[in-house]
């Protein structure tokens, strides 16, 4: 207990070597990390949580390099949870995300912390949600995630991140294959990188006009709830609450200003469509880099300006309760006091005695007798 | 609880190919070890603050350019600065053997010469980790 509270007091006061420490005993689940955690409760929240996703190898950590060195640049603390996949077989892993970044490991305003997902599926490790409540505590202003590269069902970043970047690169002719199939829903901010290379202007092409079909279609993606509860906002502004606060108000006009700014830019007239910012850039020498962090920034201003932001917060912790809780329900039930009483209902089910459906009541009543 | 043995591979000073780090780094990583790889030319500064954000068990460097006499015992040093005393710090690369004991006053615990098996550094990591794994 003791030293739980010196290890918070030490990550409240941004101790790397603390806030190291506590995030290895989340990775390795130790019991003990959780009176830590517990104290830190209270300073958590304040943090903007970027998600960076996309195939393997479509430059996330060398976009992520550059966003760091971007956000330093206007002052904001930085911290990166980098994921990269365990090998199934040994359960070892190569954690090479932070080649590309490991410029800042001196700066202090920067932590940057490598995850295996140790069997976890999702593009996220399996103690990624804990890990943010860490460096959250620790007083980043940002923290960027970076998932593993994604095919279709890895996104569970959407459940953590406040804005998920969704990154393309020409030349992978199955990558729109993937984004039609779904992933594109989880968007806010969509950058097509390697813009260097030939086939980009045909990429940020079909991507907006994937993203104008979904609009047309009504289809519900992040994008949309955002562009809809701005324009209820809006709405609301031209009847003119003069007591509106200064600061929302701003946020507010930077998010819409943000947004007029990138489909005006985009040069299209999508006449009443609002779509979210498609950018190109070029990681490698940072081409469109201020212009990324712009439209991030914006999308945040915006989700706050609309209450979005505290909402899908609550939606996430309460899919992450219903989640923990089901887990420890399942290890109720994997038990060896329940695997007798699994097994002897199973015994009853064949003999006839009871059909699926009461053996099934009786476990039910035994389980909630219990919790 | 699931215990890892965390490894930094780092390749300190200026030397420009890092094909045995590569190895080493998969063999580690094919013992089940979770290996995190800096890339070249880190400098001792960098490669101490990876260690203490990624909180490794051992830190893993290479060198073929000669001066690992100053890089490694600077390493050590830095280490020692930020009271970092519970990592175990190991050598490898192209070091003439009359270095190897100087190298292990400055508190190195192995240097691996090239033609070591990847399996006697595995070996030595797991028997001499300075925390528990
Ligand atoms: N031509 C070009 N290459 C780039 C650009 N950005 C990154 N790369 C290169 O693309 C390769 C992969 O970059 P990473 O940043 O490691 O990609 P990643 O998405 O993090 O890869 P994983 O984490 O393995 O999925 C590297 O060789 C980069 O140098 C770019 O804008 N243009
Ligand atoms: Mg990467």
């Amino acid at each position: 207990m003791e030293q739980a509270v010196l290890l918070a007091g030490r990550v409240r006061e941004g101790d790397p070597r603390a806030t190291a420490r506590l995030i290895s005993m989340v990775e390795r689940e130790d019991p003990s990390r959780l009176e830590a955690l517990k104290l830190l409760h209270a300073w958590g929240g304040r943090a903007h949580i970027i998600g960076i996703t996309g195939p393997p190898g479509s430059g996330k950590s060398t976009l992520t390099d550059k966003l760091v060195a971007e956000l330093r640049a206007r002052n904001r603390r930085v911290a990166v949870a980098a994921i990269d996949p365990s090998s199934p077989f040994t359960g070892g892993a190569i954690l090479g995300d932070r080649i590309r970044m490991n410029r800042h490991a001196t700066d202090e305003g920067v932590f940057i912390r490598s995850l295996a997902t140790r069997g976890h599926l999702g593009g996220l490790s399996r103690a990624c949600s804990e890990t943010v409540r860490v460096l959250d505590a620790a007083g980043y202003d940002d923290i960027i995630i970076e998932t593993v590269g994604v095919g279709q069902s890895e996104v569970d970043v959407v459940r953590l991140a406040d804005t998920v970047v969704l990154v393309s690169v020409p030349g992978l002719g199955d990558d729109i294959q993937a984004i039609k199939a779904g992933v594109m829903e989880i968007g806010d901010v969509f950058c097509v990188n390697k813009a260097d290379k030939d086939g980009t202007e045909r990429v940020v092409r079909e991507i907006r006009a994937m993203l104008e079909t979904a609009v047309m279609n009504g289809a519900s993606t992040r994008f949309s709830e955002l562009f809809s509860a701005l324009s209820t906002l809006s709405g609301a502004a031209h009847e003119s609450a003069p007591d509106e606060g200064d600061e929302e108000k701003a946020a507010k006009e930077h998010f819409q200003q943000g947004a007029a700014h990138h489909v005006a830019k985009q040069g299209r007239d999508h006449g009443e469509l609002q779509l979210p910012p498609v950018l190109a850039t070029i990681a490698e020498t940072g081409q469109g880099i201020a212009e990324l962090v712009d439209a991030i920034k914006a999308h945040e201003a915006g989700l706050a300006a609309t209450g979005l932001l505290a909402l899908r917060r609550r939606q996430n912790l309460s899919w992450e309760l219903g989640k923990a809780a089901a887990d420890s329900i399942l290890s109720i039930l994997e038990g060896e006091e329940r695997r007798v009483e699994l097994d002897e209902q199973a015994a009853a089910v064949l003999a006839k005695k009871r059909d699926f459906y009461e053996a099934l009541a009786i476990i039910r009543a035994s389980l909630a007798s219990r919790s | 609880m699931e215990q890892k043995i965390r490894v930094l591979v780092a390749k300190p000073g200026l030397d420009g190919h890092d094909r045995g780090a590569k190895v080493i780094a998969r063999a580690l990583r094919d013992a089940g070890m979770e290996v995190i790889y800096t890339g070249l030319r880190q400098t001792p500064e960098q490669i101490v603050s990876a260690a203490i954000q990624e909180d490794v068990d051992v830190v893993a460097m290479s060198i073929l350019s000669g001066a690992h006499n100053h890089l490694f015992p600077r390493v050590m040093e830095l280490l020692k600065e930020k009271g970092v005393d519970d990592v175990l710090v190991i050598g490898g690369g192209v070091i003439p053997d009359e270095d190897i004991a100087g190298l292990k006053a400055a508190g190195i615990a192995e240097v691996f010469t090239p033609g070591t098996p990847t399996t006697a550094t595995i070996e030595f990591i797991k028997n001499n980790l300075k925390r528990k794994a």
